[in-house]
Order: structure tokens, then C-alpha cells, then sequence
């Protein structure tokens, strides 16, 4: 139990650092006119980040995360639920990965 | 170009922050919520076994309020501790936030200081991509960030003095498929975010393929940042056009 010193040091630096991670860009962003093209990368943003945060795991991991991914995106598609689609895609890949032998 | 997607405030009026807005928020991300417990027991389990007392654990859950980076990092967590190694990993695996920060600046813009960088603390990638499609499609509330931050704050700290206290069962999140559950909630976003091929089709593709070669050769998260940046700055390119 208890907090060592040093453990305390570096639990403290983290969470500096990622508390100005977090609104260093808020605080660029909120400096500068944005209009136009700065603008329409923002727009651009988010989607892309998504894009790449999921593209290793549906890309490269294997067949059942694949076809996992698909089930998610159908569900999200019809239904709207984010529940639904985060349940679809754990049991799907939990069956796939068992029926794929992965 | 689709000009009253970004200039949304303007079309979709007076930016306000409500306690409704924050409860909707948190009422949205419940999913997340949910497997963020089950992956911050997880997470007890093993700062326990990397030698994190009780108070560490949910010092750190609760200062860093970040899974991946929590997680890269217990990988690093041996006496004595690397103290430079583990903060500059901690700013490599963020980078990403200041992207994602500079995406809220039009709509915190109407806010006071306070506010908007109070909410910025509770940032994760979960509340951030939801309430980027909520923004998407007209909301204003600028509390809906912090109402789900919040309750994934309270989730997390929860669960991971849980786990670190009375878990041990749970090792092996991939079992459950629980190591899915937030690719499939950003997949399930991706799908909202949609807005067209002649608009996304390209930055995508170009984001993906940049992330999974990012993925391949570089260590830790730097994927995400470089696949986030090529694929918005293609799209950029095209403005006007």
C-alpha cells in the first residue's frame, strides 16, 4: 500500500504531460483565424484519426476481425445503436475466432 | 465542398453547455463505459502484478485517464523506475489529442476558459469521436464531452481499484473478445461520420493505408497521428477545388 516517492514523481509528470497533450490543440487551434482550408482539415479530421486507430486491427489481424468489422459497421448502419454494434462485434469476433481456429 | 458541414456553428446556432447536455453525454457513451470497466479490472490486475500499490493504481487511472497509454506504460514499470523513458512514451502515445483538440476549438471557441479546459482534461478518443458525430449532426451542447468524460472517469477509477484490489481472474481480455469492443465502437462512429465517397472515399483510404504501414514499422501509437494527418491533409488538399 502506500505511494513511493518516485512512483508519485512519475504518475504526476504523466499526467502533465498528457493534460497538455490534451489541450495543447485546443489552445493552437483556438489562437488562429480558422476559415478555409484549415478549416475543412478539420473537418477531415476526425474521420481520418477513426480511420487509422481501427485500420490495423480490421486490416492485418485476420479473417475473423475482418468479417467482425463488417458485421459492426452493417449493424451501425441499420440500427444506429452503438450498444448493438459494440455487442455484434465482441460476440462476432469471439465466434469467428473459435470457428476460424484463430 | 460540403461547406455547412464545417461551418456548422453558424448553421446550427448559439453554442451552450448544459447539465442536460453533460447527462446525455454520459447517457451516449454507456457502452463505453461498460467495457471500460471490464478493461480497467483488467488493468488493476496487472499494475498489481507490475508492483503499482492500491493508491498508485488509481492515482494513476485517475491523473492519466488514458488505457492505452496506461497500458504501454505498466510495460515499462520496474524498479528503478525509468521515470524520463515513461514520461516521454506518455507524450509519444498522445500526440494524437492535440489533433483531436484542435478539432473542438470551433465549437469551445463560445466557451469560457474554464469550461473548456476543464472538459479538455476528460478527453479520450471514445467521448471525443461521439461527440465529433453529434456535432456532425447539429448538437451544440458543449457539455456532452465532459458528461461522457466524466462517467468514463468514474468507470475507470472504479474498475481498475477493483481489479487491483479483489481482481485476478481476469487476465486475458482477448477471451472475451473485450479487446474488440473499442474497435468496434469507433467502427460503429466511422459509420456516422460518413459523408460520402467523392468527399471521404480518398482521405480514408489514404488514412488507412498510412496507419497500417505506420503500424507495421513504427513502436507504440504512432499510427494513429501519421494515418490521422495524411488522410485529413489529402483532403484538404482538395478544398476548393
Amino acid at each position: 500500500m502506500g505511494v513511493d516517492p518516485r512512483a508519485l514523481l512519475t504518475i504526476l509528470l504523466m499526467g502533465a504531460v498528457i493534460y497538455a497533450t490534451r489541450a495543447g490543440g485546443l489552445w493552437l487551434a483556438s489562437r488562429v483565424e480558422i476559415s478555409g482550408r484549415l478549416e475543412a482539415w478539420l473537418g477531415f479530421l476526425p474521420g481520418a484519426i477513426l480511420v487509422s486507430i481501427v485500420a490495423p486491427t480490421v486490416l492485418t489481424s485476420g479473417l475473423a476481425e475482418a468479417l467482425a468489422a463488417l458485421a459492426v459497421v452493417l449493424v451501425a448502419l441499420r440500427s444506429g445503436s452503438l450498444l448493438g454494434a459494440m455487442a455484434t462485434g465482441v460476440v462476432a469476433v469471439v465466434v469467428l475466432r473459435g470457428v476460424l481456429g484463430a | 465542398m460540403e461547406k455547412e458541414r464545417t461551418n456548422a456553428e453558424e448553421a446550427g446556432g448559439k453554442v451552450t453547455f448544459t447539465f442536460a447536455g453533460a447527462l446525455e453525454g454520459a447517457k451516449r457513451c454507456l457502452p463505453i463505459e461498460i467495457a471500460g470497466f471490464a478493461i480497467g479490472l483488467v488493468f488493476g490486475v496487472l499494475a498489481g502484478q507490475a508492483g503499482l500499490s492500491a493508491a498508485e493504481t488509481v492515482l494513476m487511472s485517475a491523473l492519466v485517464f488514458s488505457g492505452a497509454t496506461q497500458f504501454v506504460v505498466l510495460g515499462l514499470w520496474a524498479a528503478p523506475l525509468p521515470v524520463v523513458a515513461i514520461v516521454l512514451t506518455t507524450l509519444v502515445v498522445n500526440l494524437r489529442y492535440v489533433l483531436m483538440g484542435a478539432t473542438l476549438a470551433p465549437w469551445y471557441s463560445g466557451l469560457s476558459r474554464l469550461k473548456a479546459y476543464t472538459s479538455i482534461f476528460f478527453l479520450a478518443d471514445e467521448n471525443w469521436a461521439l461527440a465529433m458525430g453529434e456535432h456532425a449532426r447539429g448538437r451544440r451542447d458543449a457539455a456532452f464531452l465532459i458528461g461522457g468524460g466524466l462517467a468514463m472517469f468514474a468507470s475507470w477509477t472504479v474498475s481498475s481499484l477493483l481489479g487491483r484490489t479483489v481482481g485476478g481472474a481476469l487476465e486475458d481480455p482477448a477471451r472475451w473478445g473485450l479487446d474488440f469492443a473499442f474497435t468496434a465502437v469507433f467502427l460503429a462512429l466511422l459509420a456516422g461520420l460518413w459523408r460520402g465517397i467523392g468527399s471521404d472515399l480518398l482521405p480514408w483510404v489514404v488514412a488507412a493505408a498510412v496507419a497500417v504501414a505506420a503500424h507495421l514499422v513504427l513502436p507504440g501509437q504512432w499510427y494513429v497521428l501519421l494515418g490521422g494527418l495524411a488522410g485529413s491533409l489529402v483532403g484538404a488538399a482538395r478544398y476548393g477545388r
